[in-house]
């Protein structure tokens, strides 16, 4: 579970969070919508401390995850983000072979042994549904594939290291309608073993892959309930009005 | 007015035609130029003799004209210079490209483009008058003017263009390989060496090229610390390139002796032709990437 407390960001002098405070259930999928700008990927990517990358950021408040402060520094960060995964907007697969790709995280945490190494493949690729459309070219370089086939490959790869938790970004607004779909039912299988939290722009596919929902704009967390709820009856005025295609 | 437009457009395309004909034409003339010139010492002395005679005696009675020594001396001066230089420079370009502070890549990246202004007649003078005697004392030598001395002065030659190229070629990786990487657990030196390094190594591999290129085509530098005598190299003999061959035997050379010079000139344009190939083989390949 992860949970967070009183959580504020602030990109140098200006504050892109304000005071988040969420409980994220396990084995389900969250969905946080919002206009751009909202700061719903700025808080995605705090989970996985991502933005400890970008100079500048500053951050306060608390994310439990495990019962323990990520932030803290009993938490090491290269094992948080082997726990929490990530997929990434734009489809981001490593310029080498399929095969490669799957097995850099696996290689980076010390796994060498080729067996192994060849049975966490197949089970990734399998686990993201795209097995049977590579298994025979896994020597030929990831780049070759189809941008949908490519973000299901990054998917394999998030998970070739085994994480508890899956971070999307708007993992579909690359995607045609086709690839779209064939994500979102992976996204919907996945929960079975792991807890998914999905940035996303579209708002059917809230509705449609989403337990939980919860609705940012301009950095903070307006509202954040069972999916069926935010979209039928929402607390706040504002979710409505987003909701119903007033603004954003 | 249209059609004066036109007049003028036409006009300006034409100069700038010409304009570029000049390097054209610049190029071709040397290389026919070297070709004609360097061809016939080539059919008197024979080729299996030009270039594999180890005996440079071009003021002899009996003159030889071998130029082994110097084929040698280039490209064993050029490879030592390469095996310092380019991890020196590869790991300098890691470092400016990923890890270094603002402050800190903003001086280094300076002091490499002062590196790379200083002339060679300079490198060469700091060479004569600190590495030659330093080398001596140092290997106990009764002088430092040797192949040793030419290689380190090379290998700190060839860092800019090494450094320079490698950034670039580093810097166009796009962010997102990294960030998978890191989102996946691995810590930032394990992604710049497992993802941006090879996303970057036809970039890098030219920029070896490039190096090497410098290296072999330098003359005033080494000519200065390397002794000068045209001896089989070894690593802490006096030693000729094929360069300083030309270099310092032209000014006084006449008959078969200066045509034999224009043959070595044309050996070297060889050379150089060869790398320029490869050199545009990695540019080609690191923009198709």
């Amino acid at each position: 579970m992860i949970k967070v407390r009183d959580m504020c960001l602030w990109y140098g002098s200006s504050q892109a969070l304000h005071h988040i405070n969420m409980e994220i259930p396990d084995k389900a999928i969250t969905a946080l919508i919002g206009p751009s700008g909202c700061g719903k990927s700025t808080f995605l990517k705090s989970l996985n401390r991502m933005n400890d990358l970008i100079p500048g950021v500053k951050i306060t408040g608390e994310i439990l995850y495990n019962d323990t402060d990520i932030f803290s520094s009993a938490i090491d960060v290269n094992n948080l983000r082997k726990e929490i995964g990530m997929v990434f907007q734009k489809p981001n697969p490593f310029p080498m072979s399929i095969y490669d790709n799957i097995a850099y995280g696996p290689r980076t945490h010390g796994i060498k042994s080729r067996a192994k190494l060849d049975d966490i493949v197949e089970r990734s690729l399998r686990g993201a549904a795209i097995w049977d459309e590579v298994r025979d070219r896994l020597k030929k370089n990831a780049l070759g594939l189809s941008g949908g086939q490519q973000q299901r490959l990054c998917i394999a790869r998030a998970l070739a290291v085994e994480p508890d938790v899956l971070l999307m970004d708007e993992p579909t607004s690359a995607l045609d309608p086709i690839s779209t779909s064939k994500i979102e039912e992976l996204a919907i299988s996945l929960k079975e073993k792991y807890t998914i939290i999905i940035v996303t722009h579209n708002m059917q596919q809230a509705v449609r892959i989403s337990d939980k929902t919860a609705f940012f704009l301009m950095g903070e967390m307006i509202e954040f309930g069972d999916t069926e709820k935010i979209f039928s009856m929402p607390e706040d005025k504002r979710t409505e009005d987003y909701i119903t295609g007033r603004f954003g | 007015m249209k059609k004066k437009k036109q007049l003028f457009e036409t006009i300006i395309h034409g100069v700038f035609l010409i304009l570029g004909l000049i390097t054209v034409g610049s190029v071709l003339l040397i290389t026919i130029y070297l070709i004609i010139s360097g061809i016939p010492a080539i059919r008197e002395i024979g080729i299996i003799d030009f270039l594999f005679g180890t005996q440079w005696k071009s003021t002899d009675a009996e003159p030889s004209f071998g130029i082994l020594p110097f084929i040698l001396t280039s490209v064993y001066g050029t490879a030592g210079a390469v095996v310092i230089g380019v991890p020196v420079g590869f790991l300098t370009a890691v470092y400016l490209a990923k890890i270094a502070p603002p402050k800190i890549k903003t001086l280094v990246t300076g002091a490499v483009g002062l590196l790379a202004g200083i002339p060679s007649v300079v490198y060469g003078l700091v060479g004569m008058l600190v590495l030659v005697p330093g080398v001596r004392v140092l290997f106990n030598l009764p002088d430092g003017a040797n192949l040793f001395s030419a290689i380190i002065v090379l290998a700190i030659m060839i860092l800019p263009s090494i450094i320079n190229v490698s950034v670039t070629a580093l810097e166009s990786v796009p962010k997102e390989y990294e960030d998978a990487s890191l989102a996946l657990g691995a810590t930032p030196v394990e992604t710049y060496f497992k993802v941006s390094v090879p996303a970057a190594k036809s970039g890098i591999a030219a920029a070896v090229v490039l190096g090497v290129g410098r290296a072999i085509g330098e003359a005033m530098a080494v000519i200065m610390v390397s002794g000068n005598v045209a001896n089989m190299p070894s690593l802490f003999q006096s030693v000729r390139f094929l360069t300083t061959a030309v270099a310092s035997e032209m000014s006084y050379s006449a008959g078969l002796q200066q045509q034999a010079l224009f043959s070595i000139a044309l050996v070297l344009f060889l050379f150089i032709m060869l790398i320029n190939a490869t050199l545009n083989f990695f540019l080609k390949r690191s923009k198709e990437d």
